[in-house]
């Protein structure tokens, strides 16, 4: 050979694998304006649909005439639940085990419910019929406060199932009550609390928001009559379950159902569930027999599909006298709006939401919650949160600052004396999860050194007297949060979406000359898994991450899985695929002992190769094995080198992290100025830091969006109040903050390559930083609790009842 | 509805169409032109993911009517690389950077930064991040939109792009 023989550290370099810094490979396409979302979609003969909706919050429809509509040229039908009434596809199963009007029949639930679905030659004529259909309306008495959903006189919502005693999980306790549900030691805990040295006891609420990607909801049907196949592309988190669903509603096969989701604008929990426009699609292209498109404008986005949080949660914590916790009690009323549309995992009606003891060694604790019925928008979806986990941290760091505040102790310094300490891995917390690794208290070392911890304490205390003496208006906070998440569901054993395991897998196939095609259940929406995936093959086979090319979203192609969200991509599908490639490794092994006429346990794995023991000279890289693989194949085996596998997770992976903020508060204004955020992640084993960090600054600035002003708010008439990007928080590049980020790496141990998955880590705990680092301003006046979202009017009328304008 | 005869140039090349008065560009460039590169976001012109430029301006086009860039000279993201497919230095920027994720808002984003560097080729970071208040996106945080951008203002200028960047 003349080449000059690389180095180990060059051939690593090659591959691209783990650990590094990889361009993204979806970029290329991305930067020049060819990417691929539903929209861009274009069929011969393709038509549009457009919805009507409803002007009240609760109304008796008495009367639908869609008679001039019809009448406009280019109008071709008009769909109310009359029609899809004979078809029983004006109700759908959502994933709760309730249902949902697809199109509201003799009562609209809340604001802009879908009423009727126009179909017609072009969107425009469409938007120009919605007008024309007339819509007559029997006001009612309307739910908006889920505290006023159970009371003795409250309206009726939910007729269709007013008389059923049973829900899905257990007794209904009340007509508009969902379910209830608990966990932890009741007496256990009453005990603890009451006998506890000190207690404290907050109502903890957090608003409605919206995930509100930059892409709405879309989709296109297109139902081929000759062969009775559907196909759907649509901007699906989940394709295979919407597949699956598709087929048990539809009654279509499910080997007739073509679901294909393509490039996505973003996802955020907005796009893992069936919403009633994909069903009005599927429906008018099986009745007019051409392609229907579906775009969701942002008002429709905003007021129609997945709302997220709406949790009132009162947490109660007992604790020693010099600071060391003794029991939680959380109470939670949660409000689902008009259908119970969650997108949780079917055993688990409130999430994860068992997590709320957090990072904290707890002896006891318990949890309820009950699920009522109001007049607003279904969803409840995890925005970018794995199942109900940001309520849960919001929670229980609210209620530690809260601890803190009532022990006259530094918030800080609480955590660190109730944190799970490193030797109690892996830990089984009081509300049932193990916990599967963590280095808490070096984690939190290292932020409160990074930020000057001590010292942003003593300027506080001197401004705070500043402040006092008249020298300054501004008020100073420091936001500290230390969150566990828990991520990746999950095990079949407690984990299932309709009784569908949430298992998730990846296919590997090898070429002949070494260049690799992967497929996965998963489905990036901007989480860069072409580039991600094809870095952990890399690693495992050798093979450089250019060759391999990543595939996801056509459920013809890839093997099933229930796809992204809930920060699962790398637990269980990256498992799957370090899974898939150790199977094709092995094999490898035995074609390269064939070879090199060794006995297959005489070599080693080196990098991009096997290697006889002892004798590194003699090796075949994997590149000549994918050769041999489909020429000389060891006498009986089958030639070929591909793999494909489905994990089971054996646990849920437990990211965690600390963040500290500083903030500077004008209490003339209520402008809250974040000086400084820092974030610490630990998501184990990290794939690629760039999109790691990439993804942490996201999530900080939805998690500030979230703390600082989204509000999906309803007055008492049910009308929703600003449902465009008119009103609701968007941040800027202007008012987002700088972020800097950290980490700490504690690699999970059930995971095949320790990763811990990272995408919603930092809205989970940037949520309560920031919230904290507000209250913080304004504790040493006496505040207590403020609600979220700290936009500049709450904050000013906070200053304002303080006494603070004089 | 009758429609009205447009012509405009568009990413450099003449185009003629029949548009209905009330077509807005951004349906226009996507639907009759597909060129399909700037999206729809938002529909109160508040995400700026449809920005093109018009006759040297960012406008977001949906809030343009066709016939209001009649005559005009129109570029998309799709006009921004040369003509030998060598992407721009913002094109470059945003990849070397990671300033995108899900790539919904960077057509946009991309278009108004080309524009903001004509107008002020040696933006600071303060000026970058006003330049563009208008575009939002859901997935960056825009810390790497900006140094995508200061990458591209310094490559542009001659300088070493990544070092300015950083």
């Amino acid at each position: 050979m003349n080449e000059i023989t690389p180095t180990r550290e060059e051939r690593i370099e090659r591959l691209q694998g783990m650990g590094c810094k990889r361009k993204r490979v979806e970029d290329v396409r991305f930067v020049q304006g060819k990417g691929n979302y539903v929209d861009d979609l274009k069929l011969p003969g393709m038509i549009y649909g457009d919805f009507v909706h409803s002007p009240y919050g609760h109304a008796r429809i008495k009367k639908i005439d869609a008679s001039k509509a019809k009448a406009l040229p280019g109008v071709i039908a008009v769909l109310t639940a009359a029609d899809l009434k004979p078809l029983s596809l004006h109700y759908m199963p959502t994933l709760a085990g309730d249902v949902q009007a697809v199109l509201a029949e003799e009562k609209v639930l809340f604001q802009n419910q879908e009423v009727a679905f126009i179909i017609a030659e072009d969107r425009y004529t469409a938007a120009d019929a919605v007008e024309l259909v007339e819509v007559e309306y029997e006001a009612l008495p309307v739910i908006v406060d889920p505290f006023k959903s159970m009371t003795k006189d409250a309206p009726v919502l939910r007729e269709d199932i007013k008389d059923k005693t049973d829900g899905a999980h257990g007794k209904r306790k009340h007509y508009n009550h969902i379910f209830a549900w608990e966990i932890g030691d009741k007496e256990g805990t009453d005990s603890a609390i009451k006998k506890a040295e000190v207690t404290v006891k907050e109502l903890i609420s957090y608003q409605r928001v919206h995930p509100s990607p930059l892409e709405t909801c879309q989709c296109v049907a297109s139902f081929d009559k000759i062969r009775g196949e559907l196909t759907l592309w649509g901007t699906f988190q989940a394709p295979h379950v919407i597949r699956t669903v598709a087929s048990l509603i539809s009654k279509i096969p499910e080997h007739k159902i073509h679901v294909i989701a393509p490039d996505i604008g973003g996802g955020f929990g907005n796009k893992v569930g069936a919403y009633p426009g994909y069903i009005c699609s599927v429906v008018a292209s099986i009745v007019t027999g051409r392609p229907v498109k579906w775009v969701e404008d942002r008002i429709e986005n905003l007021s129609t599909t997945a709302f997220a949080r709406d949790y009132h949660m009162t947490a109660e914590i007992g604790a020693t006298k010099d600071g060391r916790v003794t029991a939680l009690r959380v109470h939670v009323l949660a409000d689902h709006g008009a259908f119970d549309a969650c997108a949780d995992p079917t055993k688990w009606p409130a999430g994860f939401f068992n997590i709320v003891s957090g990072s904290y060694d707890f002896p006891v604790a318990h949890v309820e919650v009950d699920g009522v019925y109001t007049n607003k928008a279904p969803g409840g979806v995890a925005y970018r949160c794995s199942f109900r986990v940001t309520e849960a941290a919001y929670c229980i760091e609210r209620a530690m600052d809260i601890l803190a505040q009532k022990l006259g102790m530094d918030p800080a310094e609480l955590r660190i004396k109730n944190l799970i300490r490193r030797e109690q891995f892996p830990y089984q917390s009081a509300l049932g999860w193990e916990y599967d690794s963590g280095d808490y208290h070096a984690a939190m070392k290292q932020a409160m050194d990074a930020v000057g911890y001590a010292k942003l304490r003593e300027e506080q205390k001197s401004r705070q007297a500043a402040f006092k003496r008249g020298e300054t208006r501004e008020l100073m906070g420091i936001g500290v949060a230390f969150f566990t998440e828990i991520v990746g569901a999950g095990p079949s054993r407690n984990c299932d979406i309709l009784g569908i395991a949430m298992f998730d897998s990846a296919e590997i196939r090898i070429h002949p000359t070494g260049a690799v095609i992967a497929r996965m259940g998963t489905k990036s929406q901007g989480q860069g898994h072409e580039t991600t995936y094809a870095q952990i093959i890399a690693t495992e086979l050798g093979l450089p991450a250019d060759d391999i090319s990543i595939e996801e979203g056509n459920t013809d192609t890839a093997p099933y899985g229930l796809g992204t969200y809930g920060s699962r991509s790398t637990p269980t599908g990256g498992a799957a695929t370090a899974m898939a490639a150790r199977k094709i490794r092995a094999k490898a092994q035995m074609i390269a002992a064939h070879l090199l006429e060794v006995s297959e346990y005489d070599l080693e794995w080196d990098v991009d190769r096997f290697r006889v023991k002892g004798n590194p000279e003699r090796a075949k890289t994997m590149k000549e094995i994918a050769w041999a693989a489909y020429n000389r194949v060891p006498p009986g085996m089958e030639p070929g080198l591909e793999a494909v596998n489905y994990y089971d997770p054996p646990n849920m992976t437990y990211p965690f992290g600390a963040y500290i903020c500083v903030v500077d508060v004008d209490v003339d204004t209520g402008v809250v100025k974040v000086r400084r955020f820092y974030a610490l992640d630990d998501c184990g084993t990290r794939i690629n830091p760039m999109i790691i960090e990439g993804q942490i600054h996201g999530g900080l600035t939805e998690a500030f969006a979230i703390a600082m002003g989204q509000e999906i708010r309803y007055d008492e008439s049910g009308n929703l109040t600003g449902p465009s990007f008119m009103d609701y928080f968007m941040p800027t590049a202007v008012e987002t903050p700088k972020w800097e980020t950290d980490w700490t790496t504690t690699p999970s141990p059930h995971h095949p390559i320790g990763a811990k998955g990272v995408g919603e880590s930092p809205n989970v705990g940037g949520v309560p930083c920031f919230a904290n680092a507000v209250n913080d301003a304004f504790k040493f006046l006496g505040s207590t609790h403020i609600a979220m979202p700290h936009d500049n009017w709450r904050t000013w009328t906070v200053a304002e009842k303080l006494g603070l304008h004089g | 509805m009758a429609k009205t005869h447009v012509t405009m140039k568009v990413n450099g090349a003449s185009v003629e169409a029949l548009v209905e008065p009330r077509t807005l560009l951004i349906h226009f460039l996507r639907e009759q032109l597909n060129l399909t590169g700037p999206h729809i976001g938002c529909d109160t012109s508040h995400c700026g993911a449809c920005t093109v430029d018009l006759d040297g301006k960012s406008v977001k086009s949906c809030t343009v009517f066709a016939v209001q860039a009649d005559g005009g000279e129109v570029m998309t993201i799709e006009g921004i690389a040369a003509a030998d497919g060598t992407l721009h230095a913002l094109q470059e920027g945003f990849r070397e950077m990671h300033g995108l994720q899900c790539g919904f808002c960077t057509p946009g984003m991309i278009t108004r930064a080309y524009r903001l560097l004509k107008e002020n080729p040696k933006p600071s970071e303060d000026e970058i991040r006003h330049g563009i208040a208008g575009n939002l996106c859901r997935c960056t945080g825009y810390q790497n939109i900006v140094k995508a951008i200061e990458f591209a203002a310094a490559k542009l200028s001659g300088a070493t792009a990544r070092e300015a960047a950083e």
